[in-house]
């Protein structure tokens, strides 16, 4: 086994763990091919399981033959070790180094992961497509489903099977294909079925200098808009930005070719800028230096609300045009993998009532972030720690979830899952023992066969016992449109996930258990009277009947 | 809008449209009334401006607020908070702290209240003494004393010492105040100022203790800033978020309310932990001394974490010790300087600490919404004037009514629905000084800081509140689960009783099935009083009125969800953003709602008693 070879030294004893908010721990440390053990031996009362592929960067510090090693992971926890030993010290090093940046996806944890529980439903075919089709089938028969992309030779990032409008034959979309970015067509994103309008998205229109047009295009979105009607196509780019595209052969849709379009530029940012706002952020939060100003000053700085704003803003407008002015909409940033899917998932959850509840969300992501082909591999390859600054590295799927977090905050009561629903998305995201966040795309995915060699984190997560834990006890269905306030005195930091790891969360959960106590006492309550009415009303016919004769 | 609250009136450039009047509220309110004739829009600025800043205080809202109540009840409303009840609650007297009636008539001290508690050693003589040693006389006096260890919190304005100056009975005054805590061998003193204010301060002949002329002091500085204001940035008009963060911060606010709490936690811990007694003062010993006293006592003492508890606290640290509501809030035209949101910011250290400790307090938010909105509001009398002197002058009582009665009235809608009397923050101390270890780490309190209260600053932006009120929607379920209960109650008597009765029945019909045999003749009558038809008929009749109401209360609580989702029409028939705040507003009614299915389960009660009296 390759990983023998990468562990110098399996075990160290007497090594001591440092955890803010908790006293220290002396015990035995284990590695393993995936993960830092840290047991005491009291009876295992303490023990740390950390998956190296969810270390993020490591320090080390020598004082004398004490070594420390300082691990800092990727969900943004620091944890320090004190080893006994030089020698150990630096093999411990260097193996949870080699061991955390595996280059071969094949060996990372999913691969080797048996699960300890049943599978009560495979992860797998909870979210097939042409189910979720059928929810829109029902309403609509504009729409159909298309197997051109079936051996991912039309588009590579997209899946199998992709909704298009029914009077568009699959020899369009070839075209059309080759005239997107990526190959990346136009595509059904949301269907509205309070005034059958939709929410499409794709990849630029590769225009070029020249100003290309492709007819099967144009006639592709103008397929979707009703007699009279204007649409507005969003893009999440600046102006400025979409014209320089156009020197690399992307661009944007002309006016004159797209006569009943209206354009609407915003800016999201993407990438690295988002990368470094992350690392301020996580900077600043875990500054221990205790000066109010310079932690709103740092906070400023990093520019990580500013971004928030921003897609909130623009996914609100998406929602606002659909909902309220009855217009199509079709959405494209460069790619179409991540600054379009933050905005088309959450004019979702603004819009449709379902992606708030779990199972609905979990569709979402499914449709939206796995299937659509964001490239988590390549997003989420490291965190807020790492020195590697990889253009690729980008928290596209973290802001998605924050913003999810504002508007929750914001609606307590209308969505089913809680927060912790969310840090958990974060996690697996980032470093898990499933294979749902695995690769770049469907196509990708297919390679890897993950279907049959690992296991889905839906199989895991929609099991009544994980399930409970991720319930949001205030829920009470909401049919409404939500309209979340974006204004800056309405953001906030997401304290779940940035301090963490920084604050005593005890009071808190306390107040949280106090809530759930309270709803689940009502809940008995109702129980036990409807138990009581029905006795009562059976009683009282068996008195009549026995009147009655 | 009442006068009082207009903070600023500002006429603007005249439009096609008409003439705008910006109107700015002390309350955060900021409003433009369009007057289509100019002369009108003039003629109206004028009288506002007039009546914003009234000269006498006979002007103000209070005396002509009436809400039709009797003059027992008016006078009944003013005795709800008893400060001598307070003082016994502590447990003084005792054999270290008496009442002192030095100050009757206001003779030493004109901004103190009369009923003060001073140590016992104390004598007449040092306290006098030692009150001519202090800025406006204000000598040490005690503000809380705790009870587990002696200890206790004096505050009192700065000494007079000048650079050499010292006074032999302000020193025996502390020594008496040490020697009221058997349990210390010193006390701390607390100044609440930078130490380069309280140097430049000696320059004029005042300044702060020296550790040399006081024996067995602990001098301490908190460096509470001077107030500066951060009003102009709750007006931004959709400002970017580094535009936000950049104002709150220069704004300064924040810093300041974390000092008031660093100071407050210091206090609470000095006290509880290391069983020491504090004096507190900063110049004149009632603005940032207030803040700080009330602070630590929050801290100690879960009373003042209660709805009333917390009104007493306000009523003895503010409005008894002389804080000068009428300069600080403007309510009568004065001297611009002397305005300054001193209460304000106590208000919003308990906010944070509340965001801390969501069990701890047994009000909400609105709680302290509506007390500021009263203190700059001048309906009621309780926060007017500078003095307890000034007030009695002008027979405030009598004149006006008590703002406490009024919210102790409407006591229902500030509760906290997760404040549980027998939970571990309520119990005790909060464990807050006593296991302080969520101040220990003092970034928890920076943390949250960092949150910026805008329930309290853009009240009047509902746009900008979180769409959904977790607080009352858990009042609500509270109130279900109480009616549940008394239901639950009355089901299951009834069915105790109908089972009783079938019991009965069975019994008398198998007896039947015996007797007629041999007592053919009674059988008639014997059934016809164990049947019981009129008790049967009552009870049949009794069925069908009740179960419509048992019905109605059904109905009721689907109701109630039918108003969540009948409010969607509401929410699309608004076009703008902001539409999602009618999902709020519809929780309210929802509760409201509730109300009528209450009266129903009275009724059903009534009939229940109907049924066993029958």
């Amino acid at each position: 086994m390759e990983f023998a070879e990468l562990i110098k030294t399996p075990r160290v004893d007497n090594v001591v763990l440092h955890r803010p908010f908790y006293p220290a721990v002396e015990g035995t440390l284990c590695l393993t091919g995936h993960h830092l053990i840290l047991s005491s031996r009291q009876d295992n009362t303490e023990e740390l399981w950390l998956l190296h592929s969810n270390i993020d960067a490591i320090d080390k510090r020598f004082v004398g033959p004490l070594g420390t090693i300082i691990i800092k992971c990727k969900d943004f926890r620091i944890i320090q070790l004190d080893i006994p030993g030089m020698e150990e010290c630096l093999n411990i090093a260097s193996s949870i180094e080699a061991l955390s940046t595996l280059d071969s996806i094949t060996l990372m944890y999913p691969f080797f992961y048996r699960p300890m529980f049943d599978v009560i439903e495979d992860g797998w075919h909870s979210f097939l497509p042409e189910q979720e089709f059928e929810l829109y089938s029902s309403a609509t028969s504009e729409w159909r489903l298309s197997y051109v992309n079936k051996e991912f030779a039309v588009c590579p990032s997209y899946p199998p099977i992709v909704i298009v409008p029914r009077a568009i034959e699959d020899e369009a979309l070839r075209k059309v294909a080759a005239f997107r970015h990526g190959g990346r067509f136009p595509v059904l994103s949301y269907y509205h079925k309070k005034n059958g309008m939709v929410i499409m998205r794709s990849g630029q229109p590769l225009t070029g200098t020249n100003g290309r047009r492709c007819k099967e295009d144009e006639k592709l979105i103008n397929a979707t808009l009703r007699a009279g009607k204007r649409g507005y196509i969003i893009d999440t780019r600046p102006l400025n930005v979409a014209q320089q595209a156009r020197a690399k052969g992307g661009g944007f849709e002309q006016e004159a070719h797209y006569p009943q379009w209206r354009r609407i530029h915003k800016s999201i940012e993407r990438y690295h800028i988002l990368q470094e706002s992350l690392v301020k952020l996580v900077e600043a939060c875990n500054d221990q230096t205790h000066n109010m100003d310079r932690w709103l000053s740092k906070l400023e700085a990093s520019n990580w609300l500013t971004h928030i704003k921003e897609i909130l803003t623009t996914a609100c407008l998406v929602a606002q045009c659909l909902d309220r002015e009855g217009a199509s909409i079709l959405i494209h940033g460069t790619e179409g993998t991540d600054s379009t899917l933050q905005v088309t998932s959450l004019a979702q959850i603004i819009l449709e009532p379902r992606s708030r509840t779990i199972r609905g969300f979990e569709a979402l992501i499914e449709r939206e972030w796995l299937q659509a082909g964001h490239p988590f591999q390549q997003r989420c390859a490291q965190s807020a720690y790492c020195n590697s600054r990889q253009k690729w590295e980008s928290p596209v799927f973290l802001l998605f979830l924050d913003c999810v977090w504002q508007i929750l905050r914001q609606f307590p009561c209308s969505f089913e899952f809680n927060e912790n629903f969310l840090i958990m998305l974060f996690e697996h995201a980032y470093a898990s023992q499933f294979g749902t966040f695995l690769g770049n795309n469907e196509s990708e995915r297919c390679k890897l066969k993950l279907q049959q060699k690992t296991m889905s984190l839906w199989s895991w997560v929609n099991r009544p016992s994980e399930l409970s834990k991720f319930t949001n006890p205030l829920f009470e269905a909401n049919n409404l449109v939500i309209w979340p306030s974006v204004a800056p005195q309405s953001l906030q930091l997401w304290e779940g996930i940035f301090l963490r790891w920084n604050r005593s969360s005890r009071y808190l959960d306390e107040a949280y258990e106090e809530m759930v106590n309270i709803i689940e006492y009502n809940r008995a309550l109702q129980a036990k009277v409807n138990i009581l009415r029905r006795q009562l009303a059976e009683l009282e016919t068996e008195d009549g009947m026995q009147q009655s004769p | 809008i009442l006068h009082s609250q207009i903070s600023t009136i500002e006429k603007q450039a005249t439009t096609a449209t008409g003439c705008p009047l910006l109107i700015r509220c002390k309350n955060f309110q900021l409003l433009q009334l369009i007057i289509p004739q100019e002369r009108d829009c003039h003629d109206v600025y004028l009288s506002l401006v007039r009546l914003a800043r009234p000269v006498k205080y006979e002007e103000l809202y209070c005396f002509s607020f009436n809400p039709k109540l009797d003059k027992e009840e008016r006078e009944q409303g003013w005795m709800l908070i008893d400060l001598g009840e307070e003082y016994k609650r502590m447990g003084l007297p005792n054999n270290y702290w008496q009442l002192s009636d030095v100050n009757r008539d206001y003779r030493v001290c004109d901004s103190y209240p009369a009923d003060l508690y001073v140590p016992r050693s104390a004598t007449a003589h040092i306290i006098v003494g030692s009150s001519k040693f202090r800025s406006r006389r204000r000598f040490p006096a005690l503000s809380y004393y705790y009870r587990e260890n002696h200890a206790s919190i004096c505050r009192s304005s700065q000494p007079l010492s000048g650079f050499s100056a010292r006074c032999l009975e302000d020193e025996q005054m502390l020594q008496a105040i040490r020697k009221a805590n058997p349990g210390s061998d010193f006390i701390y003193v607390v100044d609440t100022r930078p130490k380069l204010n309280a140097m430049a301060n000696r320059a004029a002949g005042k300044g702060y203790e020296n550790e040399d002329n006081y024996s067995n002091i602990k001098f301490q500085f908190i460096g509470i800033e001077n107030i500066h204001v951060m009003r102009n940035m709750c007006e931004l008009k959709s400002p970017s978020m580094s535009d936000f963060l950049w104002g709150l911060e220069n704004s300064g606010w924040l810093r300041h309310i974390k000092a008031i709490l660093d100071a407050g936690i210091f206090i609470a811990k000095a006290v509880s932990e290391e069983g020491a007694s504090v004096l507190v003062h900063c110049s004149d010993g009632w603005d940032r001394t207030a803040q700080v006293c009330s602070v630590a006592s929050l801290l100690l003492d879960p009373h003042y974490r209660t709805l009333k508890g917390f009104m007493v606290l306000i009523e003895k640290d503010w409005i008894s010790f002389g804080h000068k509501f009428n300069h600080r809030y403007g309510n009568l035209d004065g001297d611009p300087k002397e305005i300054s949101p001193v209460i304000d910011q106590f208000i919003e250290c308990v906010w944070q600490l509340m965001e801390q400790f969501p069990c701890a307090f047994e009000f909400n938010e609105r709680f302290l919404i509506h007390i500021q909105n009263h203190i700059y509001s001048c309906q009621f009398g309780n926060f007017l004037c500078n003095s307890q002197k000034e007030r009695q002058e002008l027979k405030i009582q009598e004149r006006t009514h008590s703002s406490w009665a009024h919210l102790w009235k409407n006591r229902a809608e500030y509760l906290n629905p997760l404040f549980r009397a027998d939970h571990s923050q309520t119990r005790g101390a909060l464990r807050l000084p006593t296991a302080p270890c969520s101040f220990t780490h003092k970034y928890v309190v920076l943390w949250a800081l960092a949150q910026f209260w805008s329930g309290m600053y853009n009240r009047f932006e509902k746009g900008l509140q979180p769409r959904q009120s977790v607080t009352d929607y858990l009042m609500a379920v509270k109130e279900e689960s109480q009616q549940l209960e008394e239901e639950l109650a009355a089901l299951g008597e009834r069915l105790e009783k109908i089972q009783k009765v079938q019991l009965n029945r069975t019994e008398v019909k198998s007896n039947k099935q015996s007797e007629p045999r041999k007592h053919s003749g009674f059988s008639a009558s014997d059934s016809s009083t164990a049947n019981t038809p009129q008790d049967y008929t009552g009870n049949v009749k009794s069925f069908p009125s009740r179960s419509p109401s048992q019905g109605d209360e059904d109905s009721a609580l689907i109701l109630t969800q039918d108003n969540l989702k009948s409010s969607d029409p509401d929410l699309s028939a608004n076009s703008d953003q902001e539409s999602g705040v009618e999902d709020l507003s519809c929780r309210s009614p929802s509760g409201g709602e509730r109300a009528p299915s209450e009266d129903s389960s009275k009724d059903r009660d009534s009939d229940e008693a109907v049924f066993l009296t029958a």
